[in-house]
């Protein structure tokens, strides 16, 4: 009786692809799995160690060995013993993990942004050239790729496990992962949050290029806008403009290099200016007033969906000067519409 | 009869019978059972009920081990197969694991073991039992009216806005059976502290009473908590009560704060009484007291206490802040350390012991295994990095399915077996026993551990569908888990059939110290015909080697 | 010892020797140890509803001190005078509690009833109240949901208040969804002692509880007074917020 040819094909595809441990694409994953690995050894020593004593002890004191108990009541440096040691290696590994986690979620300054939207039950990838893919997400080999993601409904979670890297995607607010990829190929993405009926249905490709292939698919898949582009049509258009002209009275603050600035707020504490921070700034603007101004900038809540604000905050990111705003100023104020509270805006 | 490896000392089967008055006998009719004050009768509506929703819940287990056989999707709809995992986790949580010892094996014999005739509040025990059975009735509901498929977890906004299954029934079933558990801790807790008989010091009680007491306080402070999200989630899909709901300014992240909140203790609340049977059981089949009797007491208290402050490890990449995590994940390697304690007290009871090896050892020995396994992969899960990849990964499953079925699940099964003979007076058969406990630890090993594997690799729980890579160690699973329901349908065969059949027990078929070992099979009512004054220290065996036969007081 | 198994005769009898009260049951040794166990049990259940509750002030907690500015306008809606009657109504339903409890220990039948049903009046006067209350956030679309309304928030016909920006105004659905959560589930907890109160009342004026028996109307009183305190706490919290 040979193995079925069904059997097989999978016995090998699975064997040799990665039997025990996924492929290591990102700079991470050797880290991560050399702490797994400490942590099955760790394991194993373990248990090897309570088995020793479970089977020793029972056969040395099994009953037809030693039909007699002896009584004992404890032993106090025993106790110390295995609760030292346990804690020892426990405190450890938390060192240990803690700084992996450190690494994992801390992106370094230099990486290269892409916006993730998930939705019931896709991934939009929003690359700042204005490539849009879905259920796909296109890399370059060799460099910190920086996600900032969001959710349009409910909890999702973006999974890449052969980069190691995984990281919960909220309405509301803006999450972040980085990660390194050091070999060109294609690598699973799943949504590991429940979030519904196809929840299993909501998996992709991660495609690791080389530098070269990723410049010729940036080319070849750019159609239209940019991100920023289309944020400064919607500045424009949803009349941020009016108020945010750059000038020194003007009635918004200056937006131009604002981002990563320190501002002061009304209230006399600091914020840094982030992703986050501008989105939350257009949704809820009373609750981010700087100093100096008054809280009369209307909500933009239910007006911009997240693909729109995403281009904003492209767009303010971007901006150094106000040239263009106020170039603009004179077109936006011919349309003359007031920032009114209906209708929403999709680029 | 005593042979050299067996401890079991029954009396001589040609004359022995049930005693004429027990428990069981004193009164007849369904409603002398339905409106009992009786503890131990409670204990038995008890095992009966949760029985059948073990039966229940494993169904859903099983659809969703079969649907896993193929990478597709394609035995059930993708609807189906949520509602099967949902609907087998709240069952088997809320259903049978947190009742499963302390409601049948607590009720039977905390009162007896401390030397009480019933718990501080018979009425609300029943009342508890009936509170119970509502929680089963409109989780019974929800399945036949189409089910839920939110996760036991109940993530918001899904739950509340984006899902049009039956939410509210089954938030309606948790939180009636969320009060039973509470009213049982309660009833524990005032038990313990007021009805201990004469000379029944704290540190004479079995450590069984120990873990009980540990889980009652986590039952009484933490299941409010779980109580009070759900009516939050119940408001806000009826009445537009928008806490939780971020366009309205609310934020889904405190919903996770204050599930998890219970959740976390939950689950020591579902092992702590586990941890209590192992000590007795380990205890007797040693003939030995167990190993640092107070560092075991008090490894358990500190597990209630440090339980209630490691729940956002549940939340790790859901956008706590990084010294959040960092605080949880301290927290988490602190709680590790108490079960470490125990057991390596229990590995050091075998030492210099008399040892043989019943069925009860045998889940005993099962449960250390598994349990060590399934603890240090907690350890795995509270480092933070490493984190990162397992969570939401089929290694979660593993992790929990270790400790709460390898440990819990072998914990309750020892306990069931080992007191068998007390709650009905009948043996068990042996042989039929062991190999049952054998073949559960097996399919145990087969279902779970290949999901640490597939977990590693990638694959996220919940998943109806999968990448086909990953079939071959979801085979082996479904194979494992087919054994592992052989394992559990054995004892409920050979269980019932010994209910008729079994050997007389008589009182203390192990040799066992103990009050509950000092009075007849079953017990009476009344447990005590005289309340007895304790002068024995737990677990001493001189004492009992210097009772006589005559001490011991049959009624019948 | 016996020299013989004990027959079931010999085993119920000593019951009718021993003498202990008629309310204490069998389970316990004595009346004292039932009822200190039943004061703990109380203890203990009164401690569950404070983790109850504790989760829906965590949320207050949260949200108050996000939305600040929310919450000040939102607490300026609700009517301090009705708020002040109804923390004195509680109050002084505590206190015909506790005169309750007196007059069953020192076994005054007649001043039992009244104070029980004193209590009772005091009770339905708050949720009487409370109605009134509820029934003027719904004339006002206050009740979160489709037909909550901002306008009063964005421009307050009262020219003290403040007027907001409709994103702070906005959140103010958030700060009616906890007042009625909170009030809502006291109002349950109140309507619930109540049912209680009837109850006792009748079994009072049968002579239950002036016998010696006074457990249960002391431990009712135990949850009656958590009741007023967690209002102790709702009334600031709620009410209060930054009023001049």
């Amino acid at each position: 009786m040979g193995i079925s040819p069904v059997l097989w094909q999978f016995l090998t595809k699975w064997l040799t692809s990665s039997a025990l441990w996924p492929r290591e694409a990102s700079t991470v994953a050797g880290q991560t799995d050399a702490l797994y690995i400490f942590l099955w050894l760790m394991t194993i020593v373990g248990m090897a160690l309570v088995l020793a004593l479970l089977v020793v002890f029972s056969v040395k004191y099994r009953k037809e060995k030693h039909p007699n108990a002896i009584q004992i009541e404890g032993s106090t440096l025993l106790e110390a013993t295995w609760t030292i040691i346990p804690l020892g290696i426990f405190l450890f590994v938390f060192v240990w993990g803690a700084w992996l986690y450190f690494r994992i979620y801390n992106p370094p300054a230099d990486s290269m942004n892409i916006y993730i939207v998930g939705k019931q039950w896709m991934w939009k990838a929003e690359h700042p050239g204005g490539q849009h893919e879905i259920n796909a997400l296109h890399v370059p080999m060799g460099r910190n790729v920086q996600l900032t993601m969001i959710s349009q409904d409910v909890f999702h979670s973006y999974s890449i496990p052969e980069f190691r890297v995984k990281r919960e995607v909220i309405p509301g607010r803006y999450s972040t992962v980085w990660f390194n990829a050091t070999a060109a190929g294609t690598y699973h993405l799943f949504c590991t949050q429940y979030c519904g009926t196809l929840h299993s249905g909501m998996v992709g490709d991660v495609v690791v290029m080389t530098p070269s292939d990723y410049q010729a698919w940036v080319d070849s898949s750019t159609s239209g806008m940019s991100l920023a582009q289309n944020g400064e049509r919607l500045f424009a258009s949803m009349g941020c403009s009016q108020c945010h002209t750059g000038d020194a009275a003007a009635r918004g603050p200056n937006l131009a290099g604002i981002y990563g600035a320190k501002l002061k707020m009304d209230d006399g504490s600091t914020q840094l200016v982030t992703d986050g921070f501008l989105r939350d700034a257009i949704l809820n603007p009373s609750a981010h007033l700087p100093a100096g101004f008054k809280p009369i900038m209307p909500t933009y809540q239910g007006q911009i969906s997240e693909e729109g604000m995403i281009d904003l905050v492209e767009y303010i990111k971007g901006l150094k000067t106000n040239y263009r705003v106020q170039q603009t100023l004179g077109t936006s104020q011919s349309n003359q519409a007031a920032p009114s509270a209906s209708g929403t805006v999709i680029p | 009869m005593s042979t050299a490896n067996t401890i079991v000392n029954l009396p001589d089967q040609r004359t022995a019978k049930l005693p004429k008055v027990n428990y069981i006998n004193k009164e007849h009719g369904l409603l002398s059972w339905l409106l009992t004050a009786d503890h131990k009768r409670i204990a038995m509506l008890y095992l009966f009920s949760i029985t059948g929703f073990f039966l229940l819940g494993g169904f859903f287990a099983g659809m969703v081990r079969f649907e896993l056989l193929t990478p597709a999707g394609d035995l059930m709809a993708a609807d189906t197969y949520n509602k099967m995992f949902t609907m087998h986790g709240i069952v088997m949580i809320f259903l049978f694991l947190v009742p499963s010892v302390p409601a049948t094996l607590g009720n039977f014999l905390i009162p007896i073991m401390i030397g009480a005739k019933d718990l501080a509040f018979p009425r609300i025990n029943l009342l508890s039992w009936y509170l119970y059975l509502g929680g089963g009735f409109f989780t019974l509901a929800s399945l036949v009216l189409g089910g839920v498929d939110t996760g036991w977890t109940f993530t918001t906004p899904l739950s509340t806005h984006y899902l049009n299954t039956h939410v509210i029934t089954t938030a309606t079933a948790i939180f009636i059976a969320g009060f039973s558990s509470i009213f049982t801790g309660l009833n524990f807790i005032v038990t313990i502290h007021r009805m201990r008989a004469p000379g029944m010091t704290w540190f004479r009680l079995p450590l069984f009473v120990w873990s009980n007491y540990a889980a009652s306080i986590m039952m009484v402070l933490g299941t409010p908590v779980l109580a009070i999200a759900i009516v939050l989630v119940a408001l806000e899909r009826t009445v537009g009560i928008g806490v939780f709901d971020p366009a309205k300014g609310g934020d889904p992240l405190l919903f996770q704060h204050l599930f998890w909140f219970y959740s976390h203790p939950a689950v020591y609340i579902m092992i702590l009484p586990g941890f209590g049977v192992i000590s007795e059981v380990i205890s007797t089949f040693s003939r030995k007291r167990v190993f640092g009797y107070t560092a075991v007491a008090f490894s358990s208290v500190a597990i209630a206490l440090f339980g209630f402050f490691v729940w956002a490890h549940h939340m790790f990449i859901m956008g706590v802040s990084n010294y959040s995590a960092l605080v949880f994940s301290l927290l988490t390697m602190l709680v590790a350390v108490p079960s470490a304690i125990k057991i390596f007290n229990w590995a050091f009871t075998l030492q210099k012991g008399s040892i043989t090896f019943e069925t009860p050892m045998i889940y005993v020995f099962g449960f250390i295994g598994l349990f060590t396994i399934g603890g240090l992969t907690g350890v795995f899960l509270g480092s933070l990095g490493m984190d990162i990849h397992l969570t939401e990964t089929y290694f979660i499953v593993a992790h929990f399915h270790f400790v709460m079925v390898g440990g819990m699940l072998m914990a309750f099964l020892a306990g069931i077996h080992f007191w068998w003979p007390k709650m009905t007076g009948r043996m068990y058969p042996e042989g039929m026993s062991k190999f049952a406990a054998v073949t559960t630890f097996i399919g145990f090993i087969l279902t779970f551990f290949p999901q640490f594997i597939v977990g590693y690799l990638g694959m996220p729980r919940r998943y109806h569908a999968y990448p086909a890579e990953y079939q071959v160690l979801n085979v082996l699973s479904t194979a494992g888990a087919t054994v592992l329901g052989v394992g559990y349908m054995l004892p409920l065969l050979y269980l019932g059939w010994s209910l008729k059949y079994g050997a007389i027990a008589g009182n203390n078929p192990w040799q066992a110290t103990g009050l509950e070992w000092q009075i007849q099979s079953p017990p009476l009512t009344e447990n005590f015909i005289e309340i007895p004054i304790v002068e024995q220290e737990a677990y001493d065996y001189e004492w009992l080697a210097h009772k006589t036969e005559k001490e011991v007081t049959t009624v019948g | 010892m016996a020299d013989h198994a004990l027959t079931h005769d010999e085993v119920v009898a000593p019951h009718g020797v021993h003498e202990h009260p008629f309310y204490q049951k069998h389970h316990f040794e004595t009346a004292e140890q039932q009822r200190e166990a039943a004061g703990f049990g109380m203890w203990l259940f009164l401690l569950t509803e404070i983790m109850f509750f504790g989760g829906l002030f965590m949320a207050y907690l949260l949200y108050r001190n996000w939305y600040y500015d929310a919450f000040v306008s939102g607490s300026n809606t609700l009517s301090l005078s009705l708020g002040l009657i109804n923390t004195i109504v509680l109050i002084g339903s505590s206190l015909t509690m506790a005169m309750a409890v007196w007059a069953a220990e020192v076994r005054k039948q007649g001043a039992l009833v009244m104070y029980l049903v004193a209590t009772i009046v005091l009770g339905c006067v708050f949720l009487g109240i409370k109605t009134v209350e509820y029934k003027e956030k719904f004339e006002l679309h206050h009740v979160p949901g489709a037909s909550f309304d901002i306008s009063e928030f964005v421009h307050p016909t009262d020219k003290a208040e403040k007027p907001l920006p409709v994103d702070m105004a906005n959140k103010t659905q958030i700060y009616f969804s906890l007042y009625f959560a909170m009030t809502g589930v006291h109002a349950f907890h109140m309507i619930i002692g109540l049912g209680m109160l009837i109850y006792f009342v009748i079994k009072a004026r049968q002579g239950l509880y002036t016998t010696g028996y006074v457990q249960p109307i002391e431990n009712f009183g135990l949850y009656w007074h958590f009741v007023d305190i967690v209002w102790i706490f709702l009334f600031p919290l709620l009410y209060l917020i930054n009023r001049h």
